[in-house]
């Protein structure tokens, strides 16, 4: 369908950092403005591979060559335009957790090729190529962590991970986490970052959203908590379930937000998109969001929340 | 019968029409071909079941897109009584791709209220200006909602009818946040104290068709799809070209049969020979008589029993492995 059904954008200058078939669904084109055009980051898990040194970035949003260690130090985002570069699952944690204070849930849980998916390459192949290069077992990070001493169950999706696409276990996990906080009457933060549902699992994939929207339900039921975080790009069938749900909705500035595929859109309707479409500023000034929130500032403002919010 | 024909049954209307030429034959020229007449009649019944009996899912995609195949109205009209539509989302405005109201449901010689909510697809131009082809707004989200939270108000059990290509792409249904729209349904779906049963009647396009998908019973008609992509969009991003959709239909187990073995659906309609357009009647038979069983099965079950069961359905749908 639509929303789901978008190739992937053509980038301007940069290829995107995966060939567009490994794409679950769509990536959105870079905001429409002049900044956004110029030369794209590379990302650190392709830098690594183009450049062995591994020192430099070049940032997406103005082309400046920032070294990595600045880069780490400043959370990956850009000294001089303040762009928010590209970030694993396992980074945010880190930003965002208390030290040491991190427990992964339910790492032991594996996707499968359930449809025994007939495509141009296999699946399962994919799966492995991903688990090996971002050391992850699927698209999402769960587990238990404190902000500022707040205990809280947390999900962070992983863009490296298939678009960070929603299949089985993706949906599995988070919905897990959810019922578990909902058990330890804690509050969820859910970390998104999306190409929307993954197609590779076909309906299974559609289904995540009602088990997770449930789940939600629930929790939402027992008077707790829920703060969803929008970060680039947050699409599709993760925007039109849990990432939509959150008692307070915030996102990463300039971040790419909506449900149909800018290229999809453009092709249905031939209509010319507005300045500045799909990103959080545009969803703020429309009231879609409750805030856009500065990475470096991300972790104080959740904690605030969850303290006003207890 | 004058229907458009799909490119996989001109067999079929091939041999109709030579059967056709025959009885003309004998009745003008007064000769007895009975010989010949049952034998052609053999062969199209042959042909026929040879034909439907092995469809394709691309096949069936393009039976489920047919443009005779009955839609949401024709069904009411077919099933239902004394149908009150009641309009618009009290925010916006009124989708006309995604129509609800009140009905009466006559089951076993008693009638007991519905409520009906389906998307409507149009026949022609015009119709489908209209309709926008079956694919709603935001808005018809939200009046979805809101008609489905006055059957909770008022003890009914909801009744949809999924028949869409997808949620409207557009501008204005971003700005609307149509994923947000359909986010609170899905949410709120699962927390209605009333038995829901949907139906998907012809497209089940991804999270368009979800918005009003969540039930106890899913039911599916034995040619309409329910898939979390178009055919021809996965076909565009993995194959690189819109014409491998057959292959994409077949890849992503989007028909009746597989959705079955998926426990994404609960029961399959059986549907006459070659489609509902086929026979429009009979279809709605079939569908009345599994609605009607459906719903009796799920009165047996108290507001808090439904609840649980409408949550362990989709609790436990998902495969994986855990190690």
């Amino acid at each position: 369908m639509a929303e789901m059904s978008t190739e992937t954008q053509p980038t301007p200058v940069a290829p995107p950092p995966m060939p567009p078939s490994d794409q679950g669904m769509n990536l959105p084109t870079p905001p429409p403005s002049k900044v956004f055009d110029k030369p794209k980051e590379v990302s650190s898990r392709t830098r690594k591979k183009s450049i062995p040194e591994g020192l430099w970035t070049r940032c997406k949003g103005c082309g400046e060559m920032i070294t990595n260690k600045e880069l780490e130090d400043l959370l990956k985002v850009c000294p001089k335009c303040h762009y928010h570069l590209v970030a694993t699952a396992k980074e945010r944690v880190q930003w965002l957790a208390d030290t040491g204070t991190f427990e992964e849930a339910d790492s032991n849980l594996h996707s499968v090729d359930a449809l025994k998916f007939k495509g141009v390459a296999s699946y399962s192949d994919k799966l492995k190529a991903y688990a090996r290069e971002t050391g992850l077992q699927d698209a999402v990070l769960t587990g238990f962590c404190e902000i500022e001493a707040h205990p809280t169950g947390i999900a962070v999706m992983d863009f490296g991970f298939l678009a960070a696409s929603m299949g089985s276990v993706v949906g599995e996990r988070i919905t897990r986490i959810i019922e578990k906080s909902t058990k330890k009457k804690i509050p969820v933060v859910i970390i998104s970052a999306s190409g929307g549902a993954r197609m590779y699992e076909g309906m299974l994939s559609l289904m995540q959203m009602a088990k997770t929207s449930a789940a939600l339900a629930r929790h939402a039921k027992a008077g707790l908590p829920f703060i969803s975080v929008l970060t680039n790009p947050t699409m599709a069938g993760v925007m039109a379930s849990f990432a939509s749900l959150g008692d307070v909705i915030l996102a990463e500035p300039h971040s790419m937000i909506g449900f149909a595929g800018a290229r999809v859109i453009r092709e249905t309707t031939r209509e010319e998109l507005p300045k500045g479409f799909q990103t959080a500023e545009f969803l703020l000034e429309r009231g879609l969001l409750d805030m856009i929130v500065h990475r470096k500032t991300m972790k104080s403002t959740l904690a605030s929340l969850l303290e006003f919010m207890k | 019968m004058k229907l458009y024909t799909l490119e996989f049954e001109k067999p079929v209307l091939q041999l109709q029409k030579q059967l056709e030429e025959l009885r003309a034959k004998a009745s003008a020229e007064k000769i007895d071909l009975n010989d010949e007449i049952n034998a052609m009649e053999k062969k199209l019944e042959e042909t026929k079941q040879g034909i439907y009996s092995k469809l394709s899912a691309w096949q069936r995609v393009q039976i489920s897109r047919h443009t005779k195949r009955p839609y949401f109205l024709d069904y009411v009209a077919q099933i239902f009584e004394g149908f009150t539509e009641l309009h618009g989302d009290r925010r916006f405005g009124d989708d006309h791709a995604m129509l609800g109201g009140f009905a009466f449901f006559k089951t076993n010689g008693k009638s007991r209220k519905v409520m009906l909510i389906g998307q409507q697809k149009g026949r022609d131009v015009k119709e489908n200006v209209k309709r926008n082809f079956g694919m709603a707004h935001p808005e018809g989200y939200r009046k979805a909602l809101r008609l489905m939270q006055l059957a909770h108000k008022f003890n009914v059990p909801i009744i949809t009818f999924i028949d869409t290509p997808g949620a409207y792409p557009g501008v204005q249904a971003e700005e609307r946040h149509i994923a947000e729209a359909i986010a609170v349904n899905i949410r709120e779906m699962s927390t209605l104290e009333v038995p829901i049963l949907a139906v998907v009647i012809g497209e089940g396009g991804s999270g368009g068709a979800l918005g009003i998908g969540v039930a106890d019973r899913v039911l599916i008609l034995e040619n309409a799809y329910y898939s979390v992509i178009s055919p021809e969009g996965c076909a565009a991003i993995l194959w690189k070209d819109r014409v491998h959709a057959p292959k994409a239909a077949e890849a992503l187990k989007m028909s009746a049969r597989d959705l079955l073995a998926h426990k994404i659906v609960d029961d399959v309609v059986p549907e006459p020979p070659g489609g509902a357009h086929h026979d429009p009647e009979l279809a709605a038979q079939n569908l009345k008589a599994s609605l009607i069983k459906h719903l009796h099965a799920l009165d047996k079950f108290s507001k808090g029993d439904l609840l649980d069961n409408r949550y362990t359905r989709y609790r436990g749908i998902g495969e994986y492995a855990e190690s």
